[in-house]
């Protein structure tokens, strides 16, 4: 017990104990073995040896299955993303300018779906693909849009519609925040100097909420690439991404050695993609963040 | 204020069907009749409904994932408020590093989460129990418990605090009496969006499930990666169902956006 008011002197690491030993002992330790486990050795007979190799590695660099596969994780990602931005950026403007009651109420809606299991969400695109005479199918067919039947189920398409789906709350939410932080009084000052709707949305608008755009595309990205119910129920067992190649090693082949590999090499490649992003962001628009 | 044009009105309504389209048909096809998946169904039935009380999988892992939501947000939220109060009070060394480690699970993949607890709780013989399980859901939804209780516990004026310790209190009763009462709202919501991250959390939780301890979301991605049929589909239902109470709640208590985006300066 320290004296009267002020700060009181007391090492933080008191409190901080309960959180430093769960981290380091079941966060830090797990990671450390994981990418100790993609330098060991695995049969099919002799299961996993303890040994330093490169094998794995030497593995995902020449084998073109994993270049594949990759680059089709890399895709789907930007894809989705693209998505995302192109679509939740307008609606988090068109939400931004809504009345009191609408703007709450479809706010809900839009963000809604981010707390509902992503498992549900997924079966819901699988139902409305689901085989030729899906729901998606037959309204494309009935507007005209297409003449036939397009396959989503088990393709690249499917995987990218039901990716942003899942991911655009984060989008929304994102350019919703940079929204609310323009004042509303620039753009009536455009307005009233002559500018055109569209002049203000691109001289005003759209440079005061890139860095939301751009962060919120940083999240949507990389939680694209690291999808995993996504992918794996829309992409079934033929279109492989990262992380269901991941889980495939180990637990159908159980060549745990490979899929460690493949899951550091996605959390390294992830990490790099979304620290140089950041910092490239932040130096871009140092006033804006200011 | 100027309003939205028509065009940006027909865009909206696109949108939204978008975004309610999936978990709308999930909803239809789980009063379908028949037995198989029909779309749009003919008629209105609560068979599905009737139908999981016969697989006791599906229950089981209901309760599972309900009692492993409430038992890992407690924890991650026990765990969670001293490491707030001395990140959001002391300066010392280190404080962006050790907040950037408790924020990780938020940055590293959950099938590498996943990967990494498979392995390490293999070789700790913790594998397949449902204490491995607890410790990996406290750690990936430590972060959404930490952020919120930061932000209440940063927000938070002192002067009372101060005023109490003037007065004789000891710690202990400074922190019972005064600031718990006032970062509470904060640790609600924090302890809610925890428990709702335990309760949809698949892709990390699939690594560890065994037979025993698997979680309602597993359950239902093993049973959709062999089949689907109407009888996930009222699973499903329900899960969407319960989850936008929990919503409406949530949203009537705190407000959806500030618990989404980690600000729940609301009410303290």
């Amino acid at each position: 017990m320290s004296g009267a008011a002020g700060e009181r002197v007391r090492p933080p690491w008191a409190l901080l104990a309960p959180a430093l030993m769960l981290f380091v002992g079941v966060v830090v330790t797990p990671l450390v073995m994981t990418l100790m486990l993609s330098f060991h050795d695995w049969g099919q007979y002799k299961g996993i040896e303890p040994v330093f190799i490169l094998k794995n590695w030497q593995e995902i660099w020449s084998d073109s299955y994993f270049h594949e596969m990759f680059a089709r994780t890399f895709r789907i990602s930007v894809l989705a993303t693209l998505i995302t931005v192109l679509l939740g950026a307008p609606e988090a403007y068109i939400l931004n300018r809504m009345r009191a009651p609408w703007k709450g109420f479809f706010l809900l809606v839009i963000l809604g779906p981010l707390l509902i299991s992503v498992v549900a969400r997924t079966l819901g695109w699988a139902l409305l693909f689901g085989g030729n005479n899906g729901v998606v199918n037959m309204a494309l067919m009935r507007l005209g849009v297409i003449s036939g039947p397009l396959p989503f189920m088990f393709t690249e398409t499917g995987v990218i519609v039901a990716l942003a789906h899942v991911l655009m709350p984060f989008m929304v939410l994102s350019v919703w925040a940079a929204l609310q932080k323009i004042d509303p009084q620039v753009e009536n000052a455009a307005m009233s100097l002559g500018a055109s709707h569209a002049t203000v949305l691109r001289r005003i608008i759209l440079p005061q909420i890139m860095p939301g755009l751009l962060s919120g595309g940083i999240i949507v990205f990389s939680l694209a690439a690291s999808a995993f119910a996504t992918p794996a129920i829309i992409g079934g067992r033929r279109l492989k991404v990262a992380s269901t190649l991941a889980y495939d090693e180990f637990l159908n082949t159980l060549n745990w050695p490979l899929g460690a590999a493949v899951a550091v090499l996605l959390l390294v490649a992830l990490i790099l993609i979304v620290v140089s992003s950041n910092a490239l962001i932040e130096r871009r628009y140092a006033e804006v963040f200011r | 204020m100027s309003r939205n044009g028509p065009l940006a009105l027909i865009f909206h309504t696109l949108f939204v069907l978008f975004m309610v389209a999936p978990i709308v048909v999930v909803c239809l096809v789980a009063f379908t009749p028949e037995g198989f998946l029909s779309l749009p169904t003919a008629g209105f039935s609560l068979r599905w409904f009737r139908a999981i009380a016969r697989y006791p999988e599906f229950i089981n892992a209901f309760w599972m994932s309900l009692g492993l939501g409430a038992l890992s947000s407690t924890l991650a939220l026990i765990i969670a408020v001293p490491a707030s109060l001395a990140i959001a009070r002391h300066a010392f060394p280190g404080r962006e590093a050790l907040s950037a480690l408790l924020l990780s699970p938020l940055m590293i993949p959950h099938v590498v989460l996943g990967i990494a607890f498979l392995r390490f709780f293999t070789q700790t013989g913790l594998s397949g129990t449902f204490l491995a399980l607890l410790l990996a859901h406290v750690v990936v939804i430590f972060p959404f418990a930490l952020r919120l209780t930061l932000s209440s516990a940063t927000g938070m004026d002192r002067s009372i605090e101060h005023a109490a310790i003037s007065l004789g209190a000891s710690d202990w009763t400074v922190f019972r009496r005064v600031t718990l009462p006032l970062i509470l709202p904060g640790l609600i919501s924090g302890w809610a969006l925890a428990f709702i991250q335990s309760f949809d959390e698949v892709t990390m939780t699939v690594f560890l499930a065994a037979p025993g301890v698997e979680t309602l979301p597993v359950r239902m991605f093993l049973y959709i990666q062999d089949n689907i049929d109407p009888l996930v589909t009222s699973v499903s239902a329900s899960v969407i169902a319960i989850t936008m109470l929990a919503l409406i709640l949530l949203d009537r208590l705190f407000g959806l956006e500030r618990v989404l985006t980690g600000h729940s300066d609301k009410g303290s």
